[in-house]
């Protein structure tokens, strides 16, 4: 690397550097957002306008399709169907519909995900984040497979099929050990995810602080730069193979 | 002058300098002396183009970019995910210039393939903690007072490869989930107050009606902030890989949020915690805790020219350009680096500086053939300063997968040739 830059900057008018420090180019067209502030989750709520402002566009929902879209489960357990399985069945239905891509054992084909395994490796170079060593919340794998999986033949599966298989998962990943265990909507919101108290919520405007109203050094700020990593070294980048042809 | 070489793909013979590169020279000298060139035949040849008729106005309906302009296309990376249905394009930011990505380059991300929806067959849902639970047809949608905005809409794992070190070669590929549109929407808040909101309301789940059920958990003072629900970007249909026909629009805040086809919205008192609350989007740190509803995107900057894919092909007069975003605010200031961080210069912004877009800037500079180290330098209205990836790092550790806005460094060589590099 050379010691110094040995581009030549343009000089405009007046010797300045082309790329002037002075007021830039704004056309603001928006209007300004109602909310400003940099954190605009604590942003204080705008009050709805009132019912009688209403356009009356829509109609009400029915209570059967209310029923029918509401797939989603909470970690308190709410929109947890009716039903139970237990591990040995859903041992059976995970070898059938889910094993192709996850593996036999949770432990992932190819690039299809890891479900199983990892405890302890969340500090590591390369942490396995499963169910069992990353996920806080139960409910997600029920909310998440009802919803999702298996791939490709989505919301298939019956109430009891999903908690049996959330029940195999369990298993697989040592949190239940007897293969008789049972999973229910009466004893679901009692099996807690080990990771579970591992998660906060973002503190980045705290934590990383540093990053605001800093004045960045702009001339002379260091004697060199060197090199130290180079993609080419990796040789990763999607080759000709992927890249559109060529004439 | 051919505004990119129609030959050039990011292809590994081209990264590491092969015999197009190194045999026929990237770079061209100085420009050619009147006395001893030949006349152009371009110029001094009638040209087919120039006395044949080309084609009419009824050959295509819906125009489509110049055949010249194939190469310019999004790319992806089959190594990265398992299916193409679940994955991951970029958007050739190195190709393209202004502020507003073209719609059919816009990256895509589906977790369960792109859903084939008839508007007339579209329903949008809307219950919980609601007055009234309410059900709109497009129609319905299309008949509420609407707004246009442009914003960028930036994936949480873009540069999520880098975080380990440089890695992949091409500012499409480091820095491609990104694009910036204008939407066409109606604000939430306007359909929430259709349904009006019950006293305890603090949390919507927004979900889509792709093979994924894509859902996730948006605070309450957002939707009521910003949000928009959106039918059309620049000016059209939105595209059925952007949600056709409608989808959520988050300023600011990490790309996942955006639920595309989007049929339901459920308004609750807490979060949902699903999968890609809590699995996924969350920044797993040093000490093995991870951080949660990180929703807001870090000011971030990328030169998109020269880069491994745009490299210098001229000594001389050239344009070094790039682009500049940030979830909180406008960008205020770019400051751009061509010896890897001793000296610093302010970049010239063009075109329009709006909230949450992107925005461009310029250097304009000449070039004497000599090795680059090129890096930019985010500043926005918050008075945030885009941190180096080495003082992420710090902070962040290196298995965060999410939000890398590190400065990216750029290593051009005498040759031209660019390469994607890290540096002290």
């Amino acid at each position: 690397m050379s010691k110094s830059p040995r581009v030549a900057l343009l000089a405009a008018a007046a010797g300045l550097a082309l790329a002037l420090a002075g007021p830039l180019v704004a056309q603001p067209v928006h209007k300004p957002h109602p909310a400003a502030h940099p954190h605009a989750a604590q942003a204080p709520a705008q009050p709805l306008p009132p019912a009688a402002a209403r356009m009356g566009l829509g109609r009400e929902a029915l209570p059967e399709e209310i029923k029918a879209w509401s797939i989603d489960v909470r970690p308190d357990g709410k929109g947890l169907p009716p039903g139970k399985g237990t591990v040995r069945q859903g041992d059976e239905l995970f070898q059938a519909q889910c094993a192709a891509c996850h593996g036999e054992f949770g432990q992932g084909n190819g690039r299809w995900p890891v479900l199983a395994g990892g405890q302890g490796s969340l500090k590591d170079d390369r942490p396995e984040k499963t169910i069992g060593s990353f996920w806080p919340d139960l409910s997600t794998v029920f909310d998440y497979v009802r919803r999702a999986m298996p791939f490709g033949n989505a919301q298939s599966l019956q109430p009891d099929e999903v908690y049996a298989l959330t029940a195999y998962l369990l298993y697989l990943n040592d949190i239940v050990k007897d293969e008789d265990f049972e999973l229910s909507d009466k004893n679901f919101t009692s099996v807690k995810l080990p990771n579970a108290a591992a998660f906060y919520d973002d503190d980045r405007e705290t934590t990383e602080k540093s990053f605001w109203g800093r004045q960045p050094c702009m001339k002379d700020c260091k004697a060199e730069a060197k090199i130290t990593g180079r993609a080419t070294v990796l040789d990763v980048t999607p080759d000709s193979k992927t890249a559109p042809k060529v004439d | 002058m051919t505004s990119h070489s129609d030959d050039f793909a990011p292809s590994r013979r081209r990264f590491l300098g092969g015999a197009a590169l190194a045999g026929a020279g990237l770079v061209a000298a100085g420009p050619a002396r009147a006395e001893t060139a030949k006349p152009d035949p371009l110029i001094t040849e009638v040209q087919d183009w120039n006395r044949y008729l080309g084609e009419g106005v009824d050959k295509h309906p819906y125009g489509v970019p110049s055949r010249f302009e194939k190469n310019v296309v999004r790319r992806d990376v089959p190594w990265l995910t398992a299916s193409p249905e679940s994955s991951v394009n970029f958007t050739p930011l190195h190709d393209l210039d202004g502020i507003i990505t073209p719609s059919g380059l816009c990256f895509e991300r589906h977790h369960g393939g792109i859903a084939d929806i008839d508007p007339a067959n579209h329903r949008l849902m809307i219950h919980g903690l609601v007055d009234k639970p309410l059900v709109f047809t497009m129609e319905d949608i299309r008949r509420m007072p609407r707004e246009n905005r442009i914003f960028f809409l930036e994936c949480a794992a873009n540069s999520g490869m880098e975080w380990r070190g440089a890695q992949l070669n091409g500012c499409q590929f480091t820095h491609g989930m990104v694009h910036n549109v204008m939407y066409t929407g109606v604000p939430l808040r306007t359909i929430l107050a259709e349904a009006g909101l019950k006293p305890k309301a603090k949390w919507l789940m927004l979900e889509g009606a792709d093979a994924a059920g894509m859902n996730r958990s948006l605070p309450l003072e957002k939707a009521l902030d910003d949000v928009l629900i959106a039918f059309a970007m620049n000016g059209e249909a939105l595209r059925p890989e952007q949600g056709y026909p409608l989808r959520a629009v988050i300023p600011g805040w990490e790309g996942n949020l955006w639920v595309k086809w989007l049929r339901r919205i459920e308004v609750g008192d807490m979060p949902w915690m699903a999968r890609e609350e809590t699995s996924k989007y969350t920044d797993l740190l040093a000490d093995g805790r991870s951080r949660r509803f990180t929703f807001v995107m870090d000011a971030k900057s990328v030169v998109t020219s020269p880069s491994p894919q745009a490299p210098l092909k001229h000594k001389g007069r050239n344009v070094l350009s790039g682009l500049a975003w940030s979830g909180r605010g406008t960008i205020k200031r770019v400051d751009v680096t061509l010896d890897g961080g001793k000296n610093w210069q302010h970049a010239r912004i063009d075109g329009p500086v709006l909230e949450k877009s992107l925005t461009r800037f310029y250097v304009d500079f000449d070039w004497n053939g000599g090795e680059l180290l090129v890096q930019s330098r985010a500043i926005d209205s918050t008075g945030y300063v885009q941190p180096t990836k080495e003082e992420l790092r710090k902070v962040r550790g290196a298995n965060s997968i999410y939000h890398n806005n590190g400065i990216q460094t750029w290593h051009v060589k005498p040759n031209g040739e660019t390469e994607n590099v890290e540096i002290s």
